[in-house]
C-alpha cells in the first residue's frame, strides 16, 4: 500500500468514525467524496495548515456543504487540528458543524450547506486570483443532485465565459439525491456532454480510482483555456460494500444492522490503517 | 374573554405526517390541489402519499427558486399548489421567485416552511431560518401563520386551501406539545386567549407557547398573574386582543422562536404602538446566526425558555417598584 491509499484508508475511517461517534449523519454523500479528497489533499494541492494566510495557496470550497464530515477527517489527518476533535462532530458548541464553517473550523476556506452557492465562491475565488496574476487553482465538489440548482449553471456559464482554466469542479456522481435516484428526480441525462458545451475541458473518470482521479487532474491542467469539469463516477455510501447496497444511504440513523456492519467496516480499516504512518 | 380550554401531552402526530395526511386528503377530494416538493419529500413524509396521488405530486429537485416558479405556473392554470421545503429555502432563497412570480402577480399559492428556527437543530446555520416570518410579513397581503400544534397545523392548511392568495405556514417538523381539542378553530386574523391574568401577558407561537404556559406556572408561584396569548396568526395579527392585553397587564412580552426583528415582537410592537402603546419586551434571537446543537440546548443559548420569559417579567416588574 502506498501514502496516498493509506491517506484514503484514514480519510474513510475517520468519517466513520465521527458519525459513528455521533449516531446519525450523511454516511453516503460523506464517503462518495474519500477519493478525491484523497487525491486532492494528499497529492495535488498546494496546501498545508502552515500557509492558510499564503495567497498562493490552492483552495478548495466544499460545496456540497453535507459531506463536511469527509473534508473533517483529511484536514485533521493533515494536522489542521487534532484528532480529538473529530469526535465534536455537531455536538453542542462544535467546531465541526454537519455543514463546513470558515469561521470555525482550521483549514475551511468557505461556509457551505445550501447548495448551488459554493461554486459561485470559488468561481469568484479563481476569477479573483486570476486577476491578480496568482497562478494558484481552486477546487470545488457539488453533487449531482447539487446540480439542480439553476445557480450552478450560472456558476458554470460565467466561469467558462471567464476563461478559468485554474478552476477545477469535481462532480460527485453519486446517482442519488435526498429522495432518491437523481434520473428519476430530474434526469441529468449526461454530465459530459453538458459541461462540454457550456465551454468546459471534460472527462468522466471511475471516481473509486485513485490513479484515475489524480491522471484526469493532470490531463486537465496542460490545457490553458477552459475551466475543468471532472465527472467521478461514485457510489453513494462508497468503500463500505453495505451502506453502498443500503436504499436510503443519504442520511443514516443506523438500525442494529446497520450498526453492525458499521462497525465491521471500522474495525477493518483501523486494522489496515494501524501500523502504518501517513507521510502526505 | 374567555379562554380556550386546553388539552395537554404530547401530540400523538408528527407535523409531518400531518402535512403528509392532510395533503392527501385535499388532493383526493380536489383534483387541483397539487403538492411541490424540493427533494425534502423524505423529510416531510409526502413519499408515503406519493404512490396514492402520482399526479398531485412534484418532486422539483433541489430548486427551491425555480419551485416557486411552478407554483406561480399551477396557479395560473387553475391549481392550487401546497409548496414545501425548509423555512430558509422557502423565503430566504426563493424569497425573489415567491415575491415578484407569485405575490406581485397575484397568484394562489400556499408556503409552507419547515423545520422552524432552531429546531433545525444538526443542520445548522446554513438551515436555520429565524428570518422567514420577517420576509413573509414583508409580503403585501400575504397571511402568515405559525403552527403551534398538529390540530392548528391541519386546520390552518384546510383553511389555507380555501382561501385565494399568498399564504404562509411554519412549523416544526416532528411532535409538538399538544394543546388544542380536535373541535377548535382557528380563524385567520385572530389569537388564542390560554390563560387570563393581569399583571402581564406573554404573546408566543410556536413551539414559544409551551415556554409561556410554562413561564406562567413558575410566576404563579411567585404570585403574577400572567395572561398567556397563542398568537398564531402574525400576519393579520389579532389587533382587539392585544389592545385587551394591554389594557388589563400594562405590560407585554413576545416569545417567539424566531429574530426579534420582523416576527412576532415586531407584529406586536408595531400594532400597539399605533393603538395602545404599553411596555413591552421581545424574547427571541438578537443579533445572532444559527448553529448546530440540540434544540434544548440552541433555545438556552438564544434565550428561549421559560426560565428567560419569567426573568424579563422579573426584571421589569422590579424595575417599576
Ligand atoms: C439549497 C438546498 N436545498 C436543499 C438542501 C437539503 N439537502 C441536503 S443534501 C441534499 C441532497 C443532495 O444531493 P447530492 O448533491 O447528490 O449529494 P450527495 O448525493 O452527494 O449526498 C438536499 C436536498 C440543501 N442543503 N440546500
Ligand atoms: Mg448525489
Amino acid at each position: 500500500m502506498n501514502d496516498l491509499e493509506r491517506f484514503r484508508d484514514k480519510i474513510r475511517l475517520w468519517t466513520l468514525k465521527q458519525l459513528n461517534h455521533l449516531g446519525f449523519g450523511h454516511y453516503g454523500g460523506s464517503l462518495s467524496i474519500v477519493e478525491v479528497l484523497a487525491v486532492l489533499y494528499g497529492k495535488i494541492m498546494n496546501i498545508s495548515p502552515g500557509q492558510m494566510n499564503d495567497e498562493h495557496r490552492d483552495r478548495f470550497v466544499l460545496s456540497k456543504g453535507h459531506g463536511g464530515p469527509a473534508l473533517y477527517a483529511a484536514l485533521a489527518i493533515k494536522g489542521f487540528f487534532p484528532y480529538e476533535m473529530l469526535y465534536t462532530l455537531n455536538q453542542n458548541g462544535t467546531k465541526l458543524p454537519s455543514h463546513p464553517d470558515r469561521n470555525l473550523t482550521p483549514g475551511v476556506e468557505m461556509t457551505t450547506g445550501s447548495l448551488g452557492q459554493g461554486i459561485s465562491v470559488a468561481v469568484g475565488i479563481a476569477l479573483s486570483q486570476k486577476l491578480s496574476n496568482i497562478p494558484s487553482y481552486t477546487y470545488t465538489i457539488v453533487g449531482d443532485g447539487e446540480l439542480n440548482e439553476g445557480q450552478c449553471w450560472e456558476a458554470i456559464q460565467f466561469a467558462a465565459h471567464h476563461k478559468l482554466h485554474r478552476l477545477f469542479v469535481f462532480v460527485d456522481d453519486n446517482k442519488k439525491q435526498l429522495d432518491g435516484w437523481t434520473k428519476d428526480i430530474c434526469d441529468p441525462i449526461d454530465f459530459v456532454e453538458k459541461f462540454r458545451s457550456f465551454g468546459f475541458w471534460t472527462c468522466r473518470v471511475n471516481g473509486a480510482s485513485l490513479e484515475e482521479i489524480e491522471a484526469a487532474i493532470l490531463e486537465g491542467k496542460k490545457q490553458s483555456k477552459k475551466p475543468v469539469a471532472i465527472i467521478l463516477d461514485t457510489i453513494k455510501g462508497q468503500g463500505v460494500p453495505y451502506l453502498e447496497q443500503k436504499e436510503d444511504n443519504h442520511h443514516i440513523r443506523p438500525s442494529a444492522e446497520d450498526q453492525k456492519a458499521i462497525e465491521e467496516a471500522i474495525l477493518e480499516l483501523e486494522q489496515k490503517c494501524s501500523s502504518e504512518e501517513v507521510n502526505v | 374573554m374567555s379562554t380556550t380550554p386546553l388539552q395537554f401531552g404530547l401530540d400523538e402526530k408528527e407535523m409531518r405526517q400531518v402535512y403528509a395526511e392532510t395533503i392527501l386528503e385535499l388532493a383526493q377530494n380536489d383534483p387541483s390541489v397539487i403538492a411541490l416538493e424540493a427533494d425534502l419529500m423524505s423529510s416531510i413524509s409526502t413519499n408515503k402519499i406519493q404512490p396514492l396521488i402520482p399526479n398531485q405530486i412534484i418532486n422539483c429537485g433541489i430548486m427551491e427558486a425555480h419551485m416557486m416558479g411552478v407554483a406561480a405556473g399551477f396557479s395560473l392554470t387553475g391549481k392550487i399548489p401546497f409548496v414545501h421545503t425548509f423555512a430558509q429555502f422557502a423565503t430566504r432563497r426563493a424569497f425573489d421567485q415567491l415575491f415578484v412570480s407569485c405575490a406581485y402577480a397575484r397568484l394562489n399559492v400556499k408556503i409552507i416552511g419547515s423545520d422552524a428556527g432552531v429546531t433545525a437543530e444538526h443542520n445548522g446555520g446554513t438551515h436555520m431560518a429565524f428570518e422567514d416570518l420577517g420576509l413573509m410579513r414583508l409580503i403585501p397581503n400575504a397571511t402568515v401563520y405559525e403552527a403551534s400544534d398538529s390540530t392548528m397545523f391541519k386546520a390552518l392548511l384546510k383553511q389555507i386551501y380555501g382561501e385565494y392568495g399568498i399564504h404562509y405556514i411554519r412549523t416544526i417538523r416532528k411532535k409538538a406539545k399538544r394543546l388544542y381539542s380536535s373541535s377548535e378553530q382557528f380563524p385567520k386574523g385572530k389569537g388564542k386567549l390560554l390563560r387570563d391574568g393581569k399583571d402581564v401577558a406573554i404573546v408566543a407561537s410556536g413551539i414559544m407557547v409551551e415556554e409561556a404556559l410554562k413561564a406562567s406556572d413558575l410566576l404563579a408561584n411567585k404570585g403574577i398573574e400572567a395572561m398567556v396569548i397563542d398568537m398564531y396568526s402574525i400576519k393579520p395579527i389579532d389587533q382587539n386582543l392585544l389592545i385587551y392585553a394591554a389594557e388589563k397587564t400594562g405590560f407585554i412580552i413576545t416569545a417567539e422562536n424566531h429574530n426579534v426583528i420582523g416576527g412576532l415582537g415586531s407584529a406586536v410592537a408595531e400594532t400597539l404602538m399605533e393603538t395602545y402603546p404599553v411596555s413591552m419586551y421581545r424574547i427571541g434571537v438578537r443579533e445572532q446566526f444559527g448553529q448546530v446543537g440540540k434544540t434544548d440546548y440552541l433555545k438556552e443559548f438564544y434565550g428561549l425558555t421559560a426560565e428567560h420569559i419569567v426573568k424579563a417579567v422579573m426584571d421589569k416588574l422590579e424595575e417599576t417598584e
